[in-house]
């Protein structure tokens, strides 16, 4: 072991960060660039399934919440993409490889938000899950990382009560709009529990990112911690999470429940989603439409730096 | 990093005081085209819920910084000198208020 990797070896020992000019692996920089480029992209392309429903929400109250919602999104997206150039990425070719398909968001995001209980669900369970994934990463072992995460649990904590809130409202509301709920809690419930990843027998990545504290718990565990969570939640709620496996397991002291649609997941990855094209065209025609708002902020400002150097 | 990306942005350090009496803390970096648009994209990027009253914004190219590498020869001047510490020095318990 060289005298470096000794340094980085001790620095992960003792739980302390990495910071951006220490030396570290080849694979760990390019493993965090990977995992910060995938989160930021998320956080981006996750504007676009509630951001439809910011001129339909149903008052002002819900409009003015979901713009702030959003925009926090947005936020996060930056704060990711900040830390990712700390490593010596450069976000305009993250945005590149998003748009050119060669890198991933989360396979979350491609499912469609018919109706507005989706934008309730999305806030209970889709952050929810973001939440249980998230709250560990604040203890990454990238520095840059893992401060940016602090700043982001504390935001979605808004995302996620603003969800259960319009939830218990539509709950209170006619029978349609119960069923409005149910419905969307039918629809992503199962999506939700694929957002931890594969099982962990299939996670050849797990063990690594264990041991470089880039990840603190295995995909099965997050798993079982956000179903645990989530059946009171449902019950205070009054829905039916629709898998006829759940219950609760006395031995264990957790929550038994049946097995995701895996192959679902794989095809949502390889671009079988049901809005996958979409979401990709859109953030290309943000990019481009946006280009000569760019180019001329640019211009603008090597034109005032000649004339006053 | 492909050749035909433009850097037409540069990349600014932000530095957000959280209210009056704190030192400004480095808390992230942004992309913009001059200071001005830096100063109010880290408006709202970095203090969406009052975290700050007042911003810096510096062209991340002027920041210079020590190497992590020669951290120990760097800061080792300050090692050997425990004179400079309070309790270096061996007062009687008997006298009061030093």
């Amino acid at each position: 072991m060289t005298a470096s990797e000794q340094v980085f070896a001790d620095t992960i020992a003792r739980d302390q960060r990495v910071e951006p000019r220490d030396w570290m692996p080849e694979a760990y920089r390019k493993t965090m660039i990977r995992q910060i480029a995938q989160h930021a992209h998320s956080e981006i392309i996750g504007m676009q399934p509630e951001g439809q429903w910011i001129t339909r929400a149903p008052s002002l109250r819900r409009k003015a919440i979901l713009l702030a919602k959003v925009q926090d999104e947005a936020g996060h997206g930056l704060y990711l993409y900040s830390a990712a150039e700390t490593l010596g990425a450069d976000r305009a070719d993250l945005t590149r490889r998003l748009i050119d398909g060669r890198q991933k968001y989360s396979s979350i995001f491609n499912y469609p938000t018919p109706t507005f209980a989706d934008v309730g669900v999305i806030g209970w369970l889709v952050d929810g899950a973001a939440i249980c994934n998230q709250v560990p990463l604040c203890r990454s072992s990238f520095g840059p990382y893992a401060r940016a995460m602090i700043r982001i649990c504390k935001e979605e904590s808004f995302h996620q009560r603003q969800g259960y809130e319009l939830l218990i409202t539509m709950m209170g509301g006619t029978a349609e709009q119960r069923e409005m709920v149910q419905d969307a809690v039918n629809r992503w419930w199962w999506p939700s529990l694929m957002m931890f990843g594969p099982p962990d027998a299939d996670s050849p990545n797990t063990a690594q990112s264990m041991a470089w504290k880039i990840k603190r718990h295995t995909n099965d565990e997050l798993r079982q911690r956000f179903v645990d969570m989530s059946v009171p939640q449902a019950e205070a709620l009054g829905v039916t999470l629709p898998d006829p496996e759940l219950r609760w397991n006395s031995d264990r002291g957790h929550h038994d429940f049946g097995t995701p649609d895996w192959s679902e997941l794989q095809r949502v990855i390889s671009g079988g989603g049901l809005c996958n094209t979409e979401r990709l065209a859109r953030r290309r025609a943000a990019d481009e439409d946006g280009a000569w708002v760019r180019e001329a902020a640019a211009a603008h400002a090597a034109r005032r730096q000649e004339a006053h150097p | 990093m492909t050749k035909e990306i433009k850097h037409e942005w540069p990349l600014f350090e932000v530095f957000v005081r959280a209210k009056r009496g704190l030192n400004h803390v480095h808390v992230g970096s942004l992309r913009a085209a001059d200071h001005e648009m830096a100063l109010h994209h880290a408006r709202d990027l970095y203090t969406r819920r009052n975290e700050g009253v007042s911003i810096w914004v510096v062209r991340s190219d002027d920041v210079a910084a020590s190497s992590p590498q020669d951290k120990d020869a760097f800061f080792a001047p300050s090692g050997d000198k425990v004179y400079r510490h309070p309790t270096y020095y061996s007062i009687p318990d008997s006298v009061p208020h030093i």
